[in-house]
């Protein structure tokens, strides 16, 4: 267990955990489990466990087709108890390595009262899981495993129903332990959930208008009965995931498959116009060549002689008559001069509070700032891959698409084929974070399998991944703020450009990139989301406004959009939240006490009670950092390291968070390194407190690498940023030595039995580049306006400020 | 195609391919091991990670025609079945998120162990920087490494006495 780390390399957690969990959480049986827990090793294999479930009811899928889609509304389709009294649990979700499978496994024990060990959970698989959607909108634990409590919930009550007529007594004379219920009177005479209903079906009809509403009649428990909940229970996927025997979706090898590569246009926007495949053909292993329009790939028998062919292949490009794109260096001054798209105003964005220009003009002291943000990729540590399977006349894709239902229905109607001929198996691949929302190598597979005739893998190259994935949008933000004469702000004016106007979508037959390649359009292209800044700040004159920028190549583009985690959020919130701490420093005030007296100018809350926790998050930030009261930015110091801090403060959905970073930044060089970081996190009730913790670290983490390194570099022509050299990412020289983590429960009424989960998956994501761009300020007094903050920048500002 | 031997984790293989395909190909596709995986294919990311007589290489730019001596994969590193205590280390630490590059991550500080038993922060920071994380572990990484040293070094301890 995670007990006992080295308190050197600063973790705080789970001890902190456990205390600021002490209000609905702190028995001391659950805190005797964390120390005698072993490791529960994931014995069968996802699929092996899953065909035996489903064979154990006699209605083992066909494997051959058609795949039906599961019956949300059948309890059988969630939840099957085997003859030994162990149970698998059905879900259509994904897991990112955030321990969703863990997490709800926990939560669906405990509703159905059975020992953790004693489950399994099959994920991800269209023709045997129902259709969660699968990934996406860090709302795994919020949303989706609330329905797995109350179907574990249910299928308690039918099991209770059951032995209440086996043994001819009421309900209510019964109890329930680990799998086994006995008579209140005599504990002597039992009954196994196996016996009740091993290996046969419950045949028990569930209600809901929707998938997300499915449940029985049986309510969950009270937060106060849940013994697995709050637990930090290991994850039953890391021992195989360490020893090397676990099966992930690059793993795939099934009979007579071959292997492809895809040739990408080398320029943005270039058109095909010839092809030369005898460059090719006399290769060892050669099979083919697939050109259709601008997509090519080439098909051999070895993977390594793919990769050899696909770079051999002759193919010549003509480049488009216009510049796809201005030149990285000249994005941000194209997004401020271009026309923003008619209708592309105010999407997302809050309604206009009060007179903001009024208020701006009778303001004592107005504050002005812009902001850029780069577009930054997803990198994936493995790139792109998928194994497609046409046997049968069907199509199974093997792959690790976060959104799997999406991905079967998206690939079914781009190959013209019934959706109840295509499955897709998920299995595990490298994070998500929403680049697999639309998983380009899955329908590539696909089509290169049914144009062959047999099982094909596709794996992009390093260069194509990095080059060609979606990416998070750059952003230009312009921020004007009004304070009185006392300094309270009185008007906060945003206006964001974005360059996000094809986003790639979710899966849809006509986005990915094979499509778009070929040729194909959707009837119009997606500016994707652009909301406003999340905050609870009161500012009675107000107005939020994006705008989405077209750049000049809008399909087949390597800056193509796509969700990346906690879409466009950490962009905004450096933005805001950087603005904040101007506005702080303008008013001669201490950033966090500013900020706290923005949260408190109104008293009104919502249904989640967001003001009040967020300003306990604010507060407890603070308080674990040991926050010394005083405006920014710091005294100067005259060393070679300046030393400061910074706090920034944002909600994602019904999560809030604040994150207070501790910088060093080298005069010498302007290089930044965080040595400390402090995160305040409240998500309602928490389910694992490892699994948290660890999830959080990884986005304060991924939060630090998108502020100091990460920005897609391009020229006029095509994107340069190409391998880990020219899209750097944080690395181990860099990572803090200390980050507490800080699990707060907020809520007016922390006990409350109905105590919800908020998604944890991203929101502590993103305030990371603000604060740390707030605490570069608090040490040197330079503002840092634009990420990343790579060292030339940093120093060049520090010259510019005689620093 | 040519004939190359190979020893991998105790066993000795021969395989008919391109000498020149990197040994990562190989062992994936000729030999079914799953620990080491494409990341990069330009020997930056470390995902690929054997160690060749115990020290790590990468496995996506070497020739299989230019292995020595003995490889050992993430599958190789358990000795009598049981974990190596830095597998051991990363359970208990309950490192991986994704997982997908912890086979670098795991071999690499296997190796700077062995050189380096009793290792500095700074140290650790060094051998691993070369081994990138995009869930970006690091955190949990280094503090399994300091956990598998001091179980390292309680072992030989109680050999010594």
């Amino acid at each position: 267990m995670t007990r006992g780390r080295d308190p050197g390399n600063g973790r705080q957690a789970p001890d902190t955990i456990e205390r600021a969990l002490g209000h609905w959480e702190g028995s001391a049986s659950r805190r005797d489990f964390l120390k005698t827990s072993g490791l529960f090793v994931f014995g069968l294999s996802a699929m092996g466990a899953a065909g035996a479930a489903r064979q154990a009811l006699g209605s083992q899928p066909a494997e051959s087709g058609p795949y039906r889609d599961p019956d949300f509304l059948q309890l059988d389709s969630w939840l099957v108890v085997h003859e030994d009294g162990s149970a698998t649990f059905y879900l259509g979700k994904t897991d990112g390595g955030q321990g969703i499978g863990t997490a709800t496994r926990q939560m669906m024990c405990d509703e159905l009262d059975l020992a953790f060990d004693r489950a399994t959970v099959v994920m991800g698989r269209t023709d045997l899981t129902v259709d969660q959607g699968g990934s996406g909108g860090s709302d795994a634990i919020e949303r989706d495993a609330m329905v797995g409590r109350r179907i574990a919930a249910e299928a308690r009550r039918v099991l209770l129903e059951m032995a209440s007529e086996r043994f001819g007594v009421p309900v209510e004379e019964l109890r329930v332990s680990e799998g086994v219920i006995s008579l209140n009177g005599d504990p002597a005479r039992t009954v196994t959930y196996g016996e009740l209903v091993g290996g046969r079906r419950f045949d028990v009809a569930l209600t809901g208008a929707n998938i997300n509403q499915a449940g029985g009649v049986a309510s969950v428990k009270p937060v106060q009965d849940l013994k697995l909940v709050g637990q930090s229970i290991p994850r039953y996927d890391i021992p195989a995931k360490v020893d090397g025997s676990f099966e992930w979706a690059v793993d795939v090898r099934l009979p007579g498959m071959v292997h492809a590569r895809n040739v990408r246009p080398p320029f943005a926007g270039a058109t095909l116009t010839a092809l030369d495949e005898s460059s090719v053909r006399d290769m060892p292993g050669f099979l083919r060549v697939v050109r259709k329009g601008n997509y090519v790939a080439v098909v051999c028998e070895r993977e390594e002689q793919a990769i050899e062919a696909a770079e051999r292949l002759a193919v010549t490009w003509e480049k488009p008559a216009t510049a796809p794109f201005p030149a990285s260096d000249d994005l941000f001054e194209y997004l401020r001069s271009a026309e923003p798209e008619p209708g592309s105003e105010r999407r997302g964005a809050a309604p206009v509070q009060g007179d903001p220009d009024g208020a701006l003009a009778s303001a004592a002291t107005v504050v002005e700032a812009a902001y850029d943000v780069p577009f930054q990729g997803h990198t994936a540590i493995g790139p792109a891959h998928a194994v497609a399977d046409p046997s049968d006349g069907q199509m199974t894709i093997y792959t690790n698409d976060m959104k799997p239902y999406s991905h079967r229905t998206g690939i079914a109607e781009f190959l013209g084929m019934p959706p109840e001929q295509v499955r897709v198996i998920w299995m595990e691949g490298p994070q998500l974070y929403g680049r697999t929302a639309a998983d380009d190598a899955g329908f590539e597979a696909a089509y290169l399998a049914k144009e062959l005739g047999r099982p094909v893998r596709v794996q992009w190259m390093r260069h194509e991944e990095t080059a060609w994935d979606t990416k998070g949008p750059a952003f230009a933000i312009d921020l004007r703020g009004g304070l009185d004469a006392d300094g309270n702000l009185v008007a906060l004016d945003y206006q964001a450009r974005i360059a996000n106007y094809a986003h790639v979508g979710y899966n849809q037959a006509r986005t990915v990139l094979i499509a778009q390649l070929m040729g194909l359009r959707p009837d119009q292209p997606s500016p994707g989301g652009a909301r406003g800044p999340d905050d609870m700040y009161h500012v009675p004159n107000r107005r939020g406004e994006t705008r989405a920028v077209r750049l000049p190549l809008v399909f087949e583009t390597p800056l193509r959009t796509g969700n990346l985690r906690d879409p466009n959020g950490p962009q905004i919130t450096f933005a805001a939240e950087s603005f904040v701490d101007e506005l702080a420093a303008a008013a001669d005030a201490d950033p966090v006490e500013f900020r706290l007296r923005l949260l408190r100018g109104a008293t009104d809350d919502d249904e989640v009670f967001r003001r009040a926790r967020s300003i306990a998050v604010v507060e407890a930030a603070a308080r674990a950092y040991g926050w010394d009261a005083r405006p920014s930015p710091g005294r100067l110091g005259d060393g070679p390291l300046l030393t400061g801090r910074g706090i920034a403060y944002t909600y994602r959905a019904r999560t809030t968070i604040a994150v207070i970073a501790e910088v060093e930044v080298e005069r010498e060089t302007g290089r930044v390194r965080v040595p400390r970081m402090v995160c305040a996190h409240d998500c309602g009730l928490v389910i694992n407190p490892d699994g948290l913790e660890n999830t959080i670290q990884g986005n304060l983490l991924h939060g630090i690498s998108r502020t100091l390194f990460e920005e897609v570099r391009f020229d006029g022509e095509t994107v340069t940023s190409v391998d880990w050299r020219t899209h750097p990412t944080l690395t181990h020289r860099d990572a803090p030595e200390r980050i507490d983590v800080v699990v707060v429960n907020g809520d007016p009424n922390p006990d409350r039995p109905d105590l919800r989960p908020y998604g944890a998956g991203e929101p502590s994501h993103k305030p990371v580049p603000a604060a740390i761009a707030n605490a570069v300020h608090d040490a040197t007094g330079v503002r840092m306006r634009r990420l990343p903050l790579r060292p030339e920048r940093v120093l060049a500002e520090l010259a510019a400020a005689g620093v | 195609m040519q004939e190359t031997t190979l020893t991998v984790n105790g066993k000795t293989h021969t395989v008919d391919v391109d000498p020149a395909t990197p040994l990562l190909y190989v062992l994936r596709n000729d030999l079914g091991l799953r620990g080491p995986r494409f990341g990069c294919g330009l020997a930056q990311c470390g995902t690929c990670t054997v160690l060749m007589d115990g020290r790590p290489i990468r496995s996506c730019i070497l020739p299989v025609s230019r292995t020595r001596g003995e490889i050992t994969t993430l599958e190789g590193l358990p000795e009598d079945g049981k974990l190596h205590p830095v597998q051991q280390a990363w359970i208990e630490e309950q490192v991986p998120q994704c997982g997908f590059c912890q086979n670098g991550q795991i071999l690499t500080a296997a190796a700077l162990l062995s050189n380096s038993p009793n290792p500095s922060d700074e140290e650790i920071r060094r051998g691993m920087n070369p081994i990138l994380c995009r869930c970006m572990t690091y955190y949990r990484i280094q503090s399994a490494v300091k956990r598998a040293a001091t179980a390292m070094a309680g072992t030989s301890g109680e050999e010594d006495r």
